[in-house]
C-alpha cells in the first residue's frame, strides 16, 4: 500500500457457489483523486463495492484503507462500523432513499451517530438539553449546504418518494455526504440521468474532491462522465481486472476496447469517445 | 394483474369481467372449506355410534353469501374505496389536516380530561373511559415498534403481562408501593422485549410474525405453568389499590375523604384511577413524540423505509432495533402495572393472544405511526364494541363487517398521513402510498 492511498484492494475473490464473481482482484484508490471501476453488466463491480462495505464477506483477499483518523481492514469490519468508524459512504446502483422521509430528514438520519452522541444517547435530548440542540442546528445546517450543493433547497420539505428520478440519485449523494466519508462509493450515479443531469453530476463530484477532499470510487457505465473525471480507471471483466491507467490510456488500449464491447471495434471506440 | 387494476382504476368504472372471476373463486373456495365443515354434519348417536347427514341448502347459502359478498365488496371499493392514488396531498385536505391537527387534539384532550366531572354518577362511563385509555396507552406503546420500526410484533400481550405480574408479585410479596413497583415493571417489561428482540433480529416480516406471536404464548404458560410463584390459573388475587401518593382512597380513619372532610365514595378511586391511566397515557404519547424528533426516532423510521440504507449509513440496526422493541415492551409493562392495580385481580385469562391482536387492530386502524389516528382508532373499537352490546351474538358479525368497510375505505388507516420530524420552511404531510410500511 502506497503512502498516497486511501484504498488497497488484495487479492480479492468473491464467490457465489460456482459463480466467481470477483477472481484475484488487486486495484488502489489514491488519496482525494477519482478512483473509476469501469465494465461490462455483470462483470462483478457492485460485488467489489459490497465486499468494500461490508455487505458481502469476501471468501479471500484482505481490503486495506487508511486515512488521518487510522488504519482497517474492512473485511473484518460490520456493514455499519465500516460507515461509522472507518468513513466509507456509499450509494446503491438502484436507488436506497428513504422515500416517505422528506429530503431533509434523510440528510438528517444520514448523521445519525453524531446527533445520536450528541443527544446523550437519548437521555439528554429527551428533556432537551441545550447542547443537543445546538448540535441538532448545526446538522440542520450540514443538511442545508448539501441540499444547496446539489440545487435541492427548495425541495427540502418534500418526501424523498416525490422527488424525480435525477434529484433522487443526487440526493443519495448528499445523503452520502451528510456522514461526512473518507472515501465516497458511487455506483452508478449517472444510471438514467440525462446529459444535462450528467454534466451536473460531474461538476458536483469535482467539487466533492476539490472542496472536501473525499476520495471517490466511482462504478460508471456513462463513458462521458467516467474519462472527463477520472483521475485512474480499472477495468474489470468477468471479475478479473483486464487494465488500469489514465482515462487517455484507458481509452488507447485495444484489450479494454474489445472486451468492453465484444469484437466490433468500430463500435467500441465511438463509445469510448462518448457518442453513444 | 398490476396494469389491469389501475387500468380499471383510472377507468373508475367496475370491471365486470373481473368482479365476476374473483366472485367466482371465492366462492369457489368457500365451497371447497364449507363443504366438510358445513355440508356434513356428523354427531356421536346414542349407542356412540357415528350418525351424519347433509345440510346442502346451508351450504349453498353460504357459497350465495360469500358469492355476493364479493362482488359487494369490490363495488364498494370502486365507488367507496379511495381515489386513484394521490402522489401529492391536495391543499384541501392539507387544511383538513392542519385544522385536525389544531382543533380536534386539544379538544378531545379537553373533553378527555373533564369526562369524570361530566359523568360523575356513571359508573359504567368511568369504567369504560378507563378501559379505553388502557388501549390507547397499549395502541401508543406497540405504534413504537410496529409504527416507526415498522417491525410487525404479534406479541405485545407478553408485555403488558409481565407488568401486570410485576407489579402484583412485588406488591404482594414485598410490600411495595405502586409508584415503585411502576418503574419497575416497565423495566422487567422492557427488559423482556431486550429478550425477545435477539433472536428475532434477523427474522422479517411473516417470520417476525410467527416468533413474536409465539413468544406472546411462550410468557402465557409460563405464568400458567409456574404455579410457586404465579399461582398458575388462579391467578393473583389482594392486589394492593393504588395509593394517591401515601394517602389510600379507603374509607375510613387516614383515607382521602376522611382528611378532607367529605364523604366518603367508591367514585373517588374510579376517578383517580381515571385520570392515573390518562396520565400514564400522555406520558406515553409526551415520550413517543419526542422520540421521534431524535435520532433514535428517526432511525426507528429510517429502520422501517430501508434497512439495508441504514446500515450503509453507519446506522447500528441492531440496537436500533433492541430499543424499539425494548421501548414499546416498557410502556406495555407501565399499562399492565396499572391494569394489576385496577383489577386487584389477575390471572393468565386475561393475557391471551386476542389482547394482541386488539392491539394490532388498534394500531393499523388507526393508521400506522398517527398518535392521533391510534387514540381515535382505540376509541372506535372499544367504545364502538361497547356500543353494538344490545345485538347480543351478532356483535362479531357487525363490528368486523365495520372493520372492513373501514379498511375498504381508508386502507391506509384513519390516518395514514406522515407529518415530517423536522422541516426548513413548510411543514408538508407526506401522503401514505410513499411511506413503508415495513417488512418485518
Ligand atoms: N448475492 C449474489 N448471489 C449470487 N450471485 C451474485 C450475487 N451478487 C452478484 N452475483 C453475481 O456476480 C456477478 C457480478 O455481478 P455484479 O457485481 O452485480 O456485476 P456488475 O455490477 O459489474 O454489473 C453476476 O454474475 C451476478 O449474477
Ligand atoms: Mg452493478
Amino acid at each position: 500500500m502506497n503512502i498516497n492511498d486511501i484504498l488497497s484492494v488484495e487479492n480479492l475473490t468473491m464467490r457465489f457457489g460456482g459463480i466467481v464473481a470477483v477472481n484475484d482482484l488487486s486495484f488502489t484508490a489514491e488519496r482525494g483523486k477519482i478512483t473509476a471501476l469501469i465494465g461490462p453488466n455483470g462483470a462483478g463491480k457492485t460485488t467489489v463495492f459490497n465486499c468494500i462495505t461490508g455487505f458481502y464477506k469476501p471468501t479471500s483477499g484482505t481490503i486495506k484503507l487508511r486515512h488521518s483518523d487510522g488504519e482497517w481492514r474492512l473485511e473484518r469490519l460490520n456493514d455499519f462500523r465500516i460507515s461509522k468508524i472507518a468513513k466509507v459512504a456509499r450509494t446503491f446502483q438502484n436507488i436506497r432513499l428513504f422515500p416517505g422521509m422528506t429530503a431533509l430528514e434523510n440528510l438528517m438520519v444520514a448523521q445519525h451517530n453524531t446527533l445520536m452522541r450528541a443527544s446523550g444517547f437519548t437521555l439528554l435530548g429527551l428533556f432537551g438539553v441545550p447542547s443537543y440542540r445546538a448540535a441538532e442546528k448545526a446538522a440542520i445546517d450540514l443538511a442545508r449546504y448539501w441540499l444547496d450543493q446539489i440545487g435541492l433547497l427548495e425541495r427540502a420539505d418534500d418526501a424523498a418518494g416525490n422527488l424525480p428520478y435525477g434529484d433522487q440519485r443526487r440526493l443519495e449523494i448528499a445523503r452520502a455526504m451528510c456522514t461526512e466519508p473518507a472515501l465516497l462509493c458511487l455506483d452508478e450515479p449517472a444510471a438514467g440521468l440525462n446529459a444535462r443531469e450528467s454534466a451536473a453530476l460531474n461538476e458536483l463530484l469535482l467539487k466533492i474532491r476539490a472542496e472536501h477532499g473525499t476520495s471517490i470510487l466511482l462504478i460508471e457505465h456513462d463513458m462521458s462522465v467516467v474519462m472527463q473525471i477520472s483521475d485512474h480507471i480499472n477495468v474489470l471483466d468477468y471479475g478479473v481486472k483486464i487494465a488500469d491507467g489514465t482515462p487517455q490510456q484507458i481509452r488507447d488500449n485495444p484489450k479494454v476496447i474489445a472486451a468492453y464491447l465484444g469484437a466490433d471495434e468500430e463500435e467500441a471506440i465511438a463509445v469510448m469517445e462518448g457518442e453513444t | 394483474m398490476a396494469a389491469n387494476a389501475s387500468q380499471a382504476k383510472t377507468a373508475r368504472g367496475p370491471d365486470a369481467a373481473f368482479i365476476l372471476k374473483k366472485a367466482v373463486i371465492s366462492a369457489l373456495v368457500a365451497l371447497v372449506l364449507f363443504s366438510l365443515m358445513i355440508g356434513i354434519r356428523t354427531e356421536a348417536g346414542s349407542d356412540g355410534q357415528l350418525t351424519w347427514w347433509t345440510r346442502f341448502g346451508d351450504l349453498a347459502a353460504m357459497v350465495a353469501v360469500v358469492f355476493g359478498g364479493s362482488i359487494v365488496m369490490e363495488l364498494l371499493r370502486h365507488w367507496w374505496g379511495p381515489v386513484d392514488t394521490v402522489r401529492v396531498v391536495p391543499p384541501s385536505a392539507q387544511k383538513v389536516f392542519s385544522f385536525a391537527g389544531r382543533a380536534l387534539v386539544p379538544a378531545l384532550l379537553i373533553f378527555t380530561f373533564l369526562v369524570p366531572v361530566i359523568f360523575y354518577d356513571e359508573r359504567y362511563i368511568l369504567d369504560l373511559g378507563i378501559l379505553v385509555l388502557t388501549y390507547v396507552m397499549l395502541g401508543w406503546g406497540l405504534n413504537v415498534v410496529v409504527g416507526l420500526a415498522g417491525l410487525l410484533d404479534l406479541g405485545y400481550v407478553a408485555f403488558y403481562a409481565v407488568g401486570a405480574y410485576s407489579y402484583a408479585l412485588l406488591a404482594t410479596n414485598f410490600g411495595l408501593s405502586f409508584w415503585i413497583c411502576l418503574p419497575l415493571a416497565g423495566i422487567l417489561a422492557a427488559f423482556f422485549g431486550v429478550l425477545l428482540g435477539f433472536p428475532v433480529l434477523r427474522l422479517r416480516g411473516d417470520y417476525l410474525a410467527i416468533v413474536t406471536l409465539a413468544f406472546g404464548e411462550i410468557i402465557r404458560l409460563v405464568i400458567i405453568n409456574w404455579q410457586t410463584l404465579t399461582g398458575g390459573p388462579n391467578g393473583i388475587s389482594g392486589i394492593p389499590r393504588p395509593t394517591m401518593f401515601g394517602i389510600p382512597l379507603t374509607p375510613g380513619d387516614g383515607g382521602l375523604a376522611d382528611r378532607l372532610g367529605i364523604e366518603f365514595s367508591p367514585t373517588h378511586r374510579i376517578v383517580f384511577l381515571f385520570y392515573l391511566i390518562l396520565a400514564l397515557a400522555l406520558l406515553t404519547n409526551w415520550v413517543t413524540i419526542r422520540l421521534r424528533r431524535l435520532p433514535i426516532g428517526r432511525a426507528w423510521e429510517a429502520l422501517r423505509e430501508d434497512e439495508v440504507a441504514c446500515r450503509a449509513l453507519g446506522i447500528n440496526t441492531t440496537t436500533t432495533k433492541l430499543t424499539a422493541f425494548a421501548t414499546g415492551a416498557m410502556f406495555g409493562g407501565f399499562a399492565g402495572a396499572f391494569f394489576a392495580t385496577r383489577q386487584g385481580f389477575i390471572s393468565p385469562e386475561s393475557f391471551t393472544f386476542h389482547e394482541s391482536a386488539l392491539v394490532l387492530a388498534i394500531v393499523v386502524l388507526g393508521g400506522m405511526g398517527s398518535q392521533l389516528g391510534v387514540a381515535l382508532a382505540a376509541l372506535a373499537m372499544i367504545g364502538g364494541f361497547e356500543l353494538f352490546r344490545g345485538l347480543e351474538q351478532f356483535r362479531m358479525l357487525v363490528f368486523g363487517g365495520a372493520m372492513v368497510l373501514l379498511m375498504i375505505w381508508r386502507p391506509r388507516g384513519l390516518i395514514g398521513h406522515r407529518a415530517p420530524t423536522v422541516f426548513l420552511e413548510r411543514n408538508t404531510v407526506i401522503s401514505s402510498d410513499l411511506v413503508k410500511e415495513g417488512h418485518g
